[in-house]
């Protein structure tokens, strides 16, 4: 996948986030995973592959964290 | 990545309602306390979404339950209540009532909502208080470890129903919803869940509209939330959706159990509290209409700044023991005294023991209850045996009889015998004993003004032929004080020429 083509992207903040997975889950063009590092408190915290975010905003939606997931959105020029 | 980064912006990301750091023990101060999974982080990161796109942070008070949910205040940044286990609605009308401009979101789980606090809701609801409320449903008691909750799935196994919920023995699930939807006054009642993608997004939608209705002073607004508890249920947070989605909702269907939003008058309300001085014209305790109208015309004296009158006045049922109380506090009230009153008595209308307390004080009354009084009206021998060891010294008893039993005597306080049955009787009535002895107090202490007592008769003595009694009754009992306080062995029978 071309990254500069992507309409979105996701980040995650590690030591928010509990592993829950359920952005994994929940992620239409599947483009999240958990890690298989251990952030600070011990999750295996979820992670962007890196492309292919459509931006549509549910991984967002199904975190029950706060500020666990931002999720951007590529600016029509 | 780095070279895209300028054209990307955020679209979803942290809520500003909620707290930049939550005042947490330790220092994950950046997390919620919530499981990982737990459908409460979701309802609460959907509530913040809901308060700030309809821009009411600074009116929204959230009423927090006890329950997993119990430190909602930790994270949002609104005014925040938390309350005592099931009264969230309770608190969140008197908040509403107080405050029509908030708007109040009651958020409780359902240990609180559907168990110890059902009567709080039903009646909420059934008031149709303008209030929203949010029920998170796991079914199941989370934070206390699993018991079985009254919305717990039949054949569910908790640590309270080890063998699963057995309908017979244990009840069936208890339908919120349902069970409102039964109610006129609810304006908007729905059953949402977090079992999917499209669910949570429907529940967004429908906590939106919770708010809204508030905003709008439409009416009781209540959204049902089936919501993951993946730790007590045993399972990852995947499974624990798709058992939501699945399971649960064959117990619980989804659906709008009532919609009014279209329909339904706003209502705004309006805190009606009437001006102080409109009190006695409602109260209808206007000028008396009496014959002798001049005495309301009479400034209330100076009261003694020192006053603190604690008095116990006790008999049996039928001795005038309240009314005697009565006539003392409306006395004190109208020379000028903060005053309190307060009956205490059996079931029986006649015969039983009763007391009451009454204060007269120069400054305002903390408390009603005299547990230490400095004068006793005790009106039979049980009333002066069961108080005087509560006097304090120096205290004054009136007793009614004509002499002091020999062991009650050599206390610490002055008690004089004041036969008031016997006066009443020669008067013609028993029944005004007790203003006998009320007399006998006034004489004896001076604690009142003779023009506040005549106000206090004037107020609640309404048969004219009463009124003459109780004046001979007072006088009589004045006369009493004068007798016992002479030389015993030359009894006196002068009347106090300030009575006229």
């Amino acid at each position: 996948m071309d990254v500069a083509r992507d309409r979105g992207a996701v980040a995650i903040d590690r030591d928010e986030c509990k592993g829950c997975g359920l952005c994994v889950e929940a992620c239409p063009p599947r483009v999240l995973r958990l890690s298989a590092e251990l952030n600070r408190y011990g999750y295996h915290p979820a992670e962007y592959l890196g492309s292919g975010c459509t931006a549509c905003g549910i991984c967002y939606y199904v975190c029950p964290e706060p500020g666990g997931i931002t999720v951007l959105r590529r600016q029509v020029a | 990545m780095a070279s895209d980064a300028p054209a990307m912006a955020v679209i979803h990301g942290r809520s500003p309602i909620f707290y930049r750091r939550f005042d947490r023990k330790d220092d994950d101060q950046h997390q919620t306390h919530y499981c990982p999974g737990c459908g409460h982080g979701i309802v609460t990161k959907l509530l913040a979404e809901a308060i700030d796109t309809l821009g009411i942070q600074d009116r929204t008070i959230l009423v927090s339950p006890v329950g997993c949910s119990v430190f909602g205040y930790e994270y949002l940044d609104v005014g925040n209540i938390q309350v005592a286990h099931g009264r969230g609605p309770a608190v969140a009308t008197a908040v509403k009532r107080s405050r029509p401009d908030s708007i109040v979101v009651s958020y409780q789980g359902d240990g609180d909502l559907a168990a110890i606090g059902t009567a709080e809701i039903v009646h909420a609801a059934n008031r149709g208080e303008i209030v929203s409320v949010i029920f998170v449903n796991n079914a199941i008691y989370g934070m206390t470890g699993g018991q079985m909750a009254p919305t717990t799935l039949l054949r569910e196994k908790t640590t309270t129903t080890p063998l699963g919920r057995d309908p017979a023995v244990h009840g069936y699930p208890l339908k919120v919803c349902e069970l409102l939807a039964t109610l006129d006054a609810p304006v908007f009642l729905e059953r949402v869940a977090l079992g999917s993608n499209k669910q949570i997004m429907a529940t967004g939608r429908a906590l939106r509209r919770a708010l809204e209705n508030q905003v709008h002073g439409l009416g009781f607004s209540l959204v049902e939330v089936l919501s993951p508890c993946p730790t007590i249920w045993g399972l990852d947070p995947a499974e624990a959706q798709t058992f939501v989605r699945e399971t649960m909702t064959r117990t619980f269907p989804l659906g709008n159990f009532r919609d009014r939003s279209a329909s339904a008058v706003p209502r705004r309300l309006a805190v009606t509290v009437p001006d102080l001085g409109e009190l006695p014209r409602i109260l209808g305790l206007g000028p008396a209409s009496g014959a002798d109208g001049a005495s309301d015309t009479v400034v209330p004296a100076s009261p003694v700044p020192t006053a603190d009158h604690r008095i116990v006045v006790a008999g049996f049922g039928g001795q005038g023991v309240l009314l005697l109380g009565e006539f003392l506090a409306e006395a004190g009230l109208s020379a000028g005294y903060h005053v309190s009153w307060l009956p205490s008595y059996g079931p029986q209308m006649r015969s039983g023991t009763s007391n009451c307390h009454v204060r007269i004080s120069a400054v305002p009354i903390d408390s009603p209850v005299v547990s230490r009084p400095n004068v006793l009206i005790a009106l039979n021998e049980p009333s002066l045996r069961k108080f005087l060891l509560s006097m304090e010294p120096g205290g004054l008893v009136l007793y009614n009889a004509d002499r002091v039993p020999v062991d009650c005597a050599g206390n610490d306080v002055r008690i004089t015998p004041i036969a008031s049955t016997a006066i009443a009787d020669r008067l013609g009535s028993a029944k005004v004993g007790n203003m006998v002895m009320l007399g006998a107090l006034l004489e004896a202490t001076g604690m009142l003004p003779d023009g506040a007592l005549d106000r206090a008769l004037h107020r609640l003595v309404t048969q004219e032929s009463w009124y003459e009694l109780d004046r001979a009754a007072l006088q009589a009992g004045r006369a009493a004080v004068h007798r016992m306080t002479a030389a015993p062995a030359e009894p006196s029978l002068a009347r106090d020429p300030a009575m006229g």
